[in-house]
């Protein structure tokens, strides 16, 4: 159906919601984001459907929803009651469950961790959503789910009768920031871009989320597409471009597949294409795939990838706003970034910076994951300590291991650790404790984690992913990894750790782009916090987490070993000898280390030291 | 995007052995806007990359060549585009294409040794594929299934939560 003036919007949603209430007095949502169906969701589903139609029941609507963040009980199943808005939450159900469900029997997940309900209760609860406010709530294949929850009422807003000029200056003075990592003003990158006289510029909407151990970018694509699209029109009409472009991972499949059902419905809706609500306003949308490499989450190296070249960043300046893709001015933002502007514009920009802190307003999503109880996606005022994060809504860290850093920022960014817990978080606070914001993904680690490995992990990956065109991220990175390689095996001097401190800093500065920039980042903060840990693999040649294979020695206890033969015919290098019943004994000259002994004994009598 | 046919491995002409295969390409490519400013007609050469892999399974030179023809490129602009990019692959993979996580989260939580685990299981080093066309053991990063670390893909299929006993099973699964 064709939507063709703004105020037909509101109309419309008023429609829907009053349809829904009269036909729906209970909905049954499961989430089904990628892990969601991974962990089986669809059987879940199915069960549930075949169940409510068994029993006839007509108002009961089962509807698959994108993530609510609960990763760790997933899948997730979650019964609303229309009248009250009361809601359950079931974790780790299955498909045989789905009559009990029905009846209000399952797992129910306390509700510290996630309040979907609770919208206007702001006080008591450490999360704050925006970006995620339809992600678990609507299906994201629907676009009447999403006007009916004021979805394309900031576009009617705009297109109604504010000047391209007026919603940047909305933008701006929210004090939104870039949520891909580096946290550029939003509102001035669109003003730069408003400002060049051009008879072509181009919105980029960067969803090549490439971090590991980040998925916010995905959670909002397969939870609520429609959120990105408006955004993106309404970006498109303050900087005067015409033409979007989406540029997403194609190892994100299910995101793709909603992305363009979103497209689709948007554009028989009137909402993209031409002459949009009647405006005279025309913006197209198409769709871009990665091809997997991590520098194409720059800004400049994105758009050459987008031109049909190697992905290898440009200088700036000139900025992408004043020459993008074909030479044209052109905007990218990211993913969050776009999830954000439609309730900027619905609830003003006073709204927005009520939230968050003063030099980073709003919310941030994260993703927790590693060693911590509740795994999951969250998002959280801008401002919140990393404690309350951790402790608070992950629940402590697993099986009562002791905590011993976080890792925020992904490859670009540093380590936490328990010292600065407290310190509320943002952009600057962050760079201020030698990590960054990123894009989200937030890794904690526990005792038994090594921080030289875990440096040695990351340098590995900007190594990897270098692209190669400027030399000191190129030979540096390689360079540095091979200085980790050798503490890490217990081979190094103290000026190695010198000349560690020494290339990082200059990696940094020389190098062409924020990827090799960064690079350094998650040595230089492990080092500043973790001195001593350096000092053992150098000094004592010891890694105190146990993790360095090569700093690890294996023997047998000849007191507890029971001469069973396990070990032995577990052994890869075949280095292990012993009559049966008889104490055995490890070759140590070729010994690999790889702890396949320990592992397999189950008498406990394989030492490690 | 695995290929359609797994019957294509290795073998060479696959151009003339699959007239249909190449049929579809040429289709997808008679599609696209081509025509005028030859930069511009550059930007559809990903697009075609991703068409001929999902087709073809991977992209052999021959399929380079007919890409690059199409769009009126250098054969160096197409292969240099394969090589930087790790989505692409001109070698042929196995029916399984076996993907260790190592994000970060599976790091941390014992991807290592999952990979040592099924490197030895079947023998095979990590890129490698199999004798047989069976397997193809390569490692990914992040699928974004953090919260089911450490993570294993075997082609579309998501195994959570592996241990290095499970490898096996997840092996024969693919039996």
């Amino acid at each position: 159906m064709l939507i063709t003036t703004p105020e037909h919007v509101a109309r419309l949603a008023t429609e829907l919601r009053q349809h829904a209430r009269k036909a729906v007095t209970r909905q049954v949502l499961v989430s089904m984001g990628t892990c969601g169906i991974a962990a089986g969701a669809t059987p879940v589903l199915d069960a549930l459907k075949r169940e409510v139609s068994a029993r006839g029941l007509t108002d009961v609507d089962v509807l698959g929803v994108g993530c609510v963040g609960l990763c760790h009980s997933e899948p997730t199943v979650e019964i609303v009651d229309r009248a009250t808005g009361a809601s359950t939450i079931y974790g780790d159900v299955t498909p045989e469950q789905a009559a009990a469900l029905l009846d209000g029997h399952g797992r129910e997940i306390k509700k510290t961790w996630y309040f979907p309900e609770d919208e206007q209760n702001a006080e008591n609860r450490l999360q704050a959503r925006i970006v995620l406010r339809n992600s678990g709530r609507i299906n994201p294949e629907r676009i009447e789910d999403y006007i009916a929850r004021d979805g394309y009422q900031a576009l009617a807003t705009v297109l109604a009768g504010m000047k391209p000029e007026a919603v940047v200056d909305v933008i701006t003075a929210s004090g939104l920031r870039g949520r891909g990592g580096g946290g550029f003003p939003t509102g001035r990158k669109w003003r730069i871009a408003a400002g060049q006289a051009s008879d072509e510029k181009y919105l980029i909407c960067n969803a090549d989320e490439g971090d590991p151990g980040a998925f916010m970018d995905r959670a909002v694509l397969e939870g609520d597409p429609h959120a990105v699209l408006e955004a993106m029109v309404i970006a498109g009409y303050a900087i005067g471009a015409e033409n979007g472009i989406i540029y997403v991972r194609a190892e994100y499949p299910l995101a793709i597949k909603r992305l363009k059902i979103a497209m689709d419905q948007a554009r028989a809706h009137g909402l993209i294409g031409e002459n949009i609500l009647g405006s005279g306003f025309a913006f197209d949308l198409s769709i871009k795939y990665g091809a997997g490499a991590f520098v194409c989450g720059e800004e400049t190296a994105l758009i050459r990838s987008i031109a049909g070249s190697r992905g290898t960043p440009t200088f700036k300046p000139p900025f992408p706003a004043v020459a993008g893709l074909w030479g044209k001015p052109t905007v990218v933002n990211n993913v969050e970034t776009f999830a954000n502007i439609p309730a900027i514009i619905r609830k003003g920009a006073d709204w927005f910076k009520q939230i968050g802190t003063p030099g980073s307003p709003g919310t941030k999503v994260f993703c927790i994951t590693g060693k911590i109880n509740k795994v999951g996606l969250i998002e959280v005022p801008m401002g919140i300590a990393l404690r309350d994060i951790i402790f608070g809504l992950g629940e402590g860290i697993r099986n009562g291991r002791k905590f011993k850093a976080v890792q925020t920022g992904g490859p670009s960014g540093g380590c936490i650790a328990e010292k600065d817990l407290d310190t509320p978080i943002d952009y600057d606070t962050l760079k201020m404790l030698g990590s960054m914001m990123g894009s989200g993904g937030m890794i904690i680690l526990d005792e038994d984690d090594c921080m030289v490995d875990v440096a040695k992990f990351f340098v590995q990956f900007t190594m990897d992913e270098s692209c190669g065109k400027c030399t000191p991220c190129r030979v540096g990175g390689r360079h540095m990894y091979g200085l980790l390689e050798k503490i890490t095996a217990g081979k190094a001097t103290l000026d190695d750790i010198e000349t560690i401190r020494d290339l990082a800093q200059t990696i940094k500065t020389a190098s062409l782009c924020g990827l090799g920039m960064t690079a350094p980042n998650p040595v230089l903060a492990t080092l500043a916090c973790f001195e001593a840990e350096y000092l053992a693999h150098v000094v004592d040649r010891k890694c105190p987490a146990g993790k360095c294979a090569r700093l690890i020695t294996y023997a047998i206890d000849p007191e507890l070993c029971t001469g069973c033969t396990l070990c032995a015919r577990k052994c890869p290098a075949t280095c292990i000898s012993g009559k049966p019943k008889e104490a055995h004994v490890i070759d140590q000259s070729m010994c690999i280390h790889c702890g396949v002994c320990y592992d397999s004994c189950k008498f406990s009598a394989i030492l490690k030291h | 995007m695995a290929c359609s046919g797994c019957c294509c491995e290795g073998r060479a002409n696959l151009l003339e052995a699959y007239p249909e295969k190449r049929r579809a390409l040429e289709d997808y490519i008679d599609r696209l806007h081509l025509g005028g400013d030859m930069e511009r007609q550059k930007g559809f050469l990903i697009d075609c990359l991703h068409q001929a892999q999902a087709i073809f399974g991977y992209l052999p030179l021959e399929v380079q060549e007919l890409v690059g023809k199409r769009l009126r490129l250098q054969q160096a602009d197409v292969s240099g585009v394969i090589s930087f990019y790790s989505f692409f692959t001109d070698q042929p993979v196995g029916r399984h294409k076996i993907n260790v996580c190592t994000g970060t989260a599976c790091f941390v939580r014992g991807a290592d040794k999952i990979l040592e685990t099924f490197k030895r299981a079947l023998g095979l080093e990590e890129g490698a594929t199999s004798e047989d066309m069976k397997f193809t053991l390569s490692t990914i990063r992040c699928v974004g299934a953090c919260s089911l670390a450490p993570v294993v893909m075997v082609n579309e299929r998501v195994y959570g939560n592996v241990t290095p006993k499970r490898v096996a099973t997840i092996i024969k699964d693919c039996e």
